[in-house]
């Protein structure tokens, strides 16, 4: 697929198949179309809902004006062309200084090679697609484009596999998904934009603040839970997660929800103490059903290296990591790991995450990553 | 999936001939694999090229050390020049007039609120200042009330959070509090952001020149990659770093990212965050850093252990003897000493990947530290004119000094034996000379299969 066809599928959602794009939420919005599964289609125009959040006792309220920071452009398709271009612009000239019109040789190949590695692809991921490249089009006359236009069909064929979005088992009351990750990766701020995604659709969202560890995580949770109008069910700092997982699970089930997202408190994954703690609540929750968690969804800092390569391979051996979410992708970091790991562990890529507002979350799409990340319109 | 630097460079120089000096081939050879596992390490590419070029100059015709192989040395010239480029450790700067304002900043999720709170803590204890904590996080919800927990649990005052207000009035606000309250230094946590918002970067520097800080620390996460080189220089352009935090060091990520920003800002690194209690700051240390770049654990001091315990002096004493064809018990005890040594570093040696070499030497030897023991106690049993010439003993003595070395008959036999078998080698050794000695390490002195120690 061309990006044409992509930006017109983008476009048409926006415009088109919405009601006129003049409704925020529709709160008994259908599930959109699979291939659109997780980004809401939202018109350009509307402001996250800022919902009133009334007083939790004992908790100063952050100021309800500025949920997200001043500099956020309000129009969604301005935002996410925004964001891909930032962080390929770099790559973007590099690659067009390196070839306006050259022959693709050895020292070409090295070069472009480099390129990637500054996307933190990685080296053997970098040299392998280098030298893909190199097979069809060794000695030959390229233009930049073509360059670039090769590669990234190279890189979108490794990544189309794992582009699948989360979608709930309406079957199960309710569908658990654990979100984990090191510390400062963006779980709460996900859970947030998921459920915030999931309440669009008219789905029963409950959140659990399982973030027991860290200062103020749940009242974090809390808010994000009044700003979606998802009930948070929580205790104090300090408290066991596992209980509170299955609490809230026991509770999200009376209620007949339709999903459960669980904060967990960040961790690395070399602490094994912690990473037991982890493996616990997956093993308290089984307690009541025994098929949950359903998804356990490892939150990916884009800005990461390659240390995400063990952070997978950790995570997914303790806790049966089902799917990855790619935060901090407005940066200019370029999430170019991704690619390493879609090679070897080929696990799902749900979403990635551009910003700090409520719809700061896209559905993974693997020629428009490929496609952006070599700064192709 | 990372090998270490040194394995890496273990098998370039092994299909090297081992040679004096590094010729600019061998080291040319040895940089691709540095190139490789510095960018494996994060550290970012520009910086890699310059660091090269910086380590090629001095390698070339660098003279390797008899007793180390030329991957070693490579390996040290590597870890030396890294500890150089990452600089000394620094203390924060609180060279002004109080309250000293310290500014925070970084990316979302580096680390700042957490790394302020440990700041806070340690000014507190270690220089016994009044630390005031301010949060300018007006936009991640919760983010105040973080650092007011945080605050109270380190024991230093906190700002009162006043809702609705913004950054640079929080900052104003936060001083003149410092001032009126007699606090020393006010730490100022701001809201995570990108480099690239201009927004908040402006704010941001607004808040810099309301304060004046007498330190801009930029925390960075451990786990950063190649982006480390871009957020470094676009923080230090816009708001002017004056030293750098990295956090999350005690996970498993290598680092690099520790480099890049060095390299780029020419700020010290001042910290390391290694955990997530309050006290878990720890003052930076080039050479763990450097070490944990290269993923090599502590190999260099571990290289120079191994020198060390392995005496030159007394490899060339036990040449020398061997040269003139003299190996008596008295030496094999010293060789015994020797290998009691190396084997306290077994252990250690396991436990790193990268000298696979080494440690294959070492088990080839089998060492086992009691029966070594034990057959020390065998010779410190024998008299003086048994030790120098063991042809003397028989029998009665064998019984009297197994007797002494609480061992039975058969014991003694057997480390006669061995010394045997090991003048032997010891004859063959001398005809290959003193430098053949050195060059083939541990396994030369021992007959391949026989003459193993051990009960």
């Amino acid at each position: 697929m061309s990006e044409q066809t992509a930006k017109k599928g983008w476009l048409g959602r926006l415009f088109g198949g919405n009601g006129g794009g003049d409704i925020p939420t529709p709160p008994t919005e259908i599930p959109p179309p699979p291939d659109n599964p997780v980004a809401p289609p939202l018109p350009p125009d509307v402001v996250p809902p800022t919902q009133p959040t009334p007083d939790i006792p004992g908790v100063p309220q952050p100021h309800p004006e500025i949920p997200v920071p001043p500099s956020q452009p309000s129009s969604w398709f301005k935002r996410i062309s925004q964001g891909l271009s930032r962080s390929s612009s770099r790559l973007t000239q590099g690659i067009t200084d390196l070839f306006t019109k050259r022959k693709l040789d050895d020292e070409a190949l090295e070069e472009l090679e480099e390129l990637l590695i500054t996307a933190d692809l990685g080296v053997a991921t970098a040299s392998r697609v280098t030298a893909h490249l190199a097979k069809s089009r060794f000695a030959q006359e390229v233009t930049p484009e073509e360059v670039r236009g090769a590669l990234a069909d190279e890189i979108a064929e490794v990544l189309a596999p794992v582009a699948r979005p989360l979608i709930p088992d309406p079957e199960r009351k309710p569908h658990v998904v654990l979100v984990v990750g090191v510390n400062g990766s963006g779980k709460t701020t996900t859970i947030g934009k998921l459920a915030k995604y999931f309440r669009d659709q008219g789905l029963a969202v409950t959140l659990a603040a399982g973030d027991t560890f860290r200062a103020a995580a749940v009242e974090q949770l809390k808010v994000w839970g009044e700003r979606t109008g998802c009930p948070v069910i929580a205790r104090g700092q300090g408290a066991d997660a596992a209980g509170l997982a299955f609490d809230a699970l026991r509770e999200a089930q009376r209620r007949q929800d339709d999903l459960l997202l669980i904060d967990t408190a960040g961790r690395l994954q070399n602490k094994s103490d912690l990473m037991a703690e982890l493996q616990k609540i997956v093993r308290v929750l089984r307690k009541h059903d025994a098929s949950a968690p359903h998804d356990v969804l490892l939150v990916l800092d884009a800005t990461v290296g390659q240390n995400a390569h063990s952070q997978v391979e950790i995570f997914r051996e303790m806790t049966e990591v089902s799917g990855l979410v790619l935060t901090k992708l407005d940066g200019t970091a370029r999430g170019g790991v991704l690619v390493a790991l879609a090679e070897k562990f080929k696990l799902p890529v749900h979403a990635i995450g551009v910003g700090e507002g409520a719809d700061d979350l896209r559905p993974f799409e693997a020629m428009a990553f490929a496609r952006g990340l070599l700064g192709l319109e | 999936m990372f090998e270490s630097l040194s394995s890496r460079l273990g098998e370039v120089f092994e299909r090297l001939k081992k040679r004096g000096a590094l010729t600019e081939a061998d080291v040319s050879e040895a940089m691709r694999e540095v190139r490789v596992a510095l960018l494996e390490a994060d550290v970012a590419l520009p910086v890699v090229k310059d660091f090269i070029a910086k380590v090629k100059e001095r390698a070339i015709g660098q003279e390797v050390v008899r007793s180390i192989t030329p991957g070693q040395m490579v390996v040290k010239i590597v870890h030396d020049c890294l500890v150089e480029t990452l600089g000394a450790a620094e203390d924060v700067n609180l060279a002004a007039a109080p309250p000293v304002p310290v500014l925070m900043v970084g990316l979302q999720g580096s680390g700042k609120t957490t790394t302020s709170a440990k700041i806070a803590l340690r000014l507190k204890t270690r220089d016994r200042k009044k630390v005031l904590l301010a949060s300018l996080d007006v936009y991640r919800p919760a983010a105040q009330q973080q650092l007011e927990i945080l605050a109270r649990q380190a024991d230093v005052g906190s700002l009162p959070v006043i809702l609705g207000e913004k950054p640079v009035a929080i900052a104003r606000r936060a001083m003149e509090t410092g001032r009126r309250e007699g606090y020393d230094v006010v730490i100022l946590d701001t809201a995570g952001r990108l480099h690239i918002d201009e927004v908040l970067m402006a704010e941001v520097a607004d808040v810099r020149d309301a304060v004046r800080p007498a330190e801009t620390l930029l925390v960075v996460d451990a786990m950063t990659g190649q982006d480390a080189v871009t957020l470094a220089r676009e923080f230090n352009e816009k708001v002017g770093v004056t030293g750098m935090v990295l956090t999350r060091v005690d996970g498993d990520a290598r680092g690099g990212a520790a480099l890049s920003m060095r390299a780029v800002t020419g700020r010290p690194i001042k910290f390391l965050g290694a955990g997530e209690k309050l006290d878990a700051l720890e003052v930076f240390h080039p050479d763990r850093v450097a070490g944990r770049i290269l993923g090599m654990g502590d190999v260099v001091s571990l290289v120079e252990k191994a020198m060390d315990s392995f005496e030159q002096d007394e490899a060339e004493k036990l040449a020398a003897k061997m040269a003139k064809g003299k190996f008596d018990l008295d030496d094999l005890a010293a060789q015994f000493r020797q290998i009691k040594k190396m084997g306290d570093l077994k252990g250690v040696i396991g436990m790193l990947p990268g000298i696979g070499k080494i440690k294959k030497q070492i088990d080839e030897a089998n060492i086992d530290a009691k029966a070594i023991n034990r057959q020390e106690a065998i010779i410190l049993s024998m008299t003086k004119a048994e030790r120098k010439s063991p042809d003397l003993i028989k029998a009665s003595r064998k019984r009297r000094i197994a007797a002494g070395a609480g061992v039975s008959v058969q014991d003694v036999n057997k480390l006669l034996k061995q010394y045997q078998q090991m003048a032997d080698v010891m004859k063959k050794v001398s005809k290959m000379g003193k430098k053949g000695l050195m060059r083939h390490g541990l396994p030369g002195l021992f007959p391949p299969g026989g003459g193993r120690f051990g009960g």
